[in-house]
């Protein structure tokens, strides 16, 4: 069975990042609708995740064993559905069909309605409960399978996500459920400071876990700490990625009014210029 | 039928024992509680199959998250609560992460405490909410059993389907309704008395109350038939229709509100396909504290409200 494609050099996962940037910008544009700001946020996380750490066999998609990518911000689609797309779980002429009629690419994840949509979201704050319930399943059957969870930092305004927090300690998964919280600074209504002042890793701290904290678009930065995170630890391990929402768009990174809309015509040619030339 | 012999039982303590009844016969049942164990019975579940069942705390939309969790792998999950919490705090859960995925997700709740026959606990205790919510879930099967062997039944019957389901279970031990002999099934409705003047069509403990309304109304020289309408959905819409048919006026009674649960779901029946009169009793109020007997005379789900509600039924027949 493949697993990760390990070693990927950063060089090429760099490569990897900037071609599901002008997806999630592309997509974006032709939906003329979706969630731009963090899906390109969330950019390094994934690619180093899905390349490098994540056990995985995309032409069998239903592999028991496998590793579970469970994306618990669901509103990140566009990111979501080209990191499936380039990692091979469908071609990435799909992707034009980003929030059509019927498409199995819905504005957020239908969960098996495309290969690799481990989980129905879009309502946050659900997605460690689910892993979760893998990981116990996993255990009770013998198979050692990890679940990564990828939330937003808005999302941990959610009580649920600290019911779960809680419950990973208490059952003893740390090395079943690694979770990764895209801290981007933005939510729905603005700058999470202003809507609901919050401190990650003292949170996550309290609850029992090992915080990794990393400069979310160092690709090096975020592979490390993955690799750092996937080691044994006495306690479940959470990355914290410092991130800029709408990273690599110059006019959409750190800007509230991006976390839910589409570029015109000319933003997407400056966008699509702008991912090309690479990031600063 | 032959009058059962079995004492009367908590249609509650029927979980524990179905579940694993299921083990037994090869399901791969996991079962999950949220600190109210030792009052839905799963605990009992819980010694018997410990790596079977987990108490998550007090935390039910996190139960919900695990149950679906779990459920996607393979499992036939079960998850259970007061009525009050589940649905209550996890509707969202449970419509986006079990309801939602195609088909839906092999998630089997099981809430206890259902109704007002709570007891002293009081409003805030008292679920006449969660069938009106759970029939809103597309794929969910919705049940409420009369009795404990029913309940014994329709659990097991919901672990062996790859469905959703919601089954309400009560607090206070009531008389037996059926025995051994009986087969449940998922969706069919059971006539347990013929009657050809009026129809009362129940759920839960008012299927006990139905039977004895139908005596008073015989007193009267009224012939009522009594339908055990465990399963509110799907309806058995064949037996509605030909109580329609053959009776001409419906009673329907539940522990809910008349709004959302089974006298709802019984008058989409007949308004799509025999308009027929219906008198709908059900509880339409929130509650107070109260032994569970003495919240049905608080509420009304006497004997003596259904005798009525028949006879206001059968004077508007045409």
């Amino acid at each position: 069975m493949p697993t990760t494609l390990a070693p990927v050099s950063v060089a090429e996962l760099k490569d990897v990042a900037k071609r599901l940037r002008a997806h999630i910008v592309e997509m974006v544009y032709q939906a003329q609708s979706g969630h731009p700001g963090g899906s390109l946020s969330a950019v390094e996380l994934g690619v180093s995740l899905f390349w490098n750490h994540l056990r995985c066999d995309p032409a069998n998609p239903g592999w028991p064993d496998r590793d579970r990518f469970i994306l618990s911000k669901g509103h990140a689609t566009p990111f979501y559905y080209s990191l499936l797309a380039e990692r091979g779980y469908f071609s990435t002429e799909l992707l034009a069909k980003f929030r059509t009629l019927g498409s199995p690419l819905q504005g957020h994840p239908s969960m098996s309605a495309a290969p690799g949509i481990e989980m129905s979201s879009g309502s946050l704050g659900q997605g460690l409960s689910f892993a979760i319930g893998h990981a116990l399943s996993g255990r009770l059957d013998r198979r050692d399978f990890r679940c990564w969870v990828m939330m937003g930092d808005g999302e941990l305004n959610e009580g649920q996500v600290w019911e779960a927090a809680m419950a990973v300690p208490h059952f003893d998964l740390g090395d079943r459920i690694i979770a990764m919280v895209d801290r981007n600074g933005i939510q729905n209504d603005g700058f999470g400071d202003n809507i609901m002042k919050i401190h990650p890793p003292e949170m996550w701290r309290g609850f029992g876990w090992h915080v990794i904290e990393c400069d979310g678009h160092d690709m090096a930065a975020v592979d490390q700490a993955l690799s750092e995170a996937e080691r044994p630890h006495e306690k479940p391990r959470v990355v914290v990625a410092y991130t800029v929402k709408g990273k690599g768009v110059s006019y959409m990174e750190n800007n509230p009014s991006f976390h839910g809309k589409a570029p015109t015509k000319d933003q997407l040619a400056q966008a699509l210029e702008e991912i090309a030339g690479g990031l600063k | 039928m032959t009058a059962p012999t079995a004492p009367a039982a908590a249609t509650r303590e029927a979980y524990p024992v179905a579940l694993s009844e299921l083990v037994e016969q090869g399901i791969d049942v996991v079962a999950l509680d949220a600190d109210l164990s030792a009052s839905t019975m799963g605990y009992q579940f819980g010694e018997k199959y410990p790596e079977r069942w987990h108490s998550v705390g007090i935390a039910e939309a996190n139960m919900v998250g695990i149950g679906a969790g779990y459920a996607a792998t393979g499992k036939t999950a079960f998850i259970a609560s007061f009525a009050s919490f589940l649905p209550g705090r996890c509707f969202d859960q449970i419509r986006t992460s079990v309801a939602q995925p195609k088909g839906g997700l092999n998630v089997n709740c099981v809430a206890s405490h259902g109704g007002v026959t709570v007891g002293e606990d009081g409003a805030s205790a008292q679920a006449i909410e969660d069938l009106a919510l759970m029939t809103s879930l597309i794929p969910f099967d919705v049940i409420v059993p009369a009795d404990f062997e029913s309940a014994r039944q329709a659990i097991i019957a919901v672990g062996k389907t790859t469905r959703p389901s919601y089954v309400r279970t009560g607090r206070p031990k009531v008389a037996a309704i059926y025995d051994r002999s009986f087969r449940f099934e998922i969706g069919r409705a059971n006539v347990l008395r013929p009657g050809s003047d009026v129809t009362l069509i129940a759920c839960g403990i008012l299927v006990g109350i139905a039977l004895d309304a139908a005596a008073h109304l015989a007193a009267d020289g009224i012939s009522a038939r009594v339908i055990d309408m465990a399963t509110i959905k799907p309806i058995d819409r064949d037996a509605v229709l030909a109580a329609a048919r053959e009776t001409g006026a419906i009673v329907t009674a539940e522990e809910h509100q008349t709004h959302g649960g089974l006298g709802t779901q019984v008058a989409r029946v007949l308004a799509e396909t025999l308009p027929t009169p219906v008198a709908f009793v059900g509880v339409d109020r929130y509650g107070t504290s109260g032994k569970w007997d003495e919240l049905l005379g608080y509420f009304e789900l006497t004997p003596g409200r259904l005798s009525a509600a028949a006879k206001d039924v059968i004077a508007r027949k045409r």
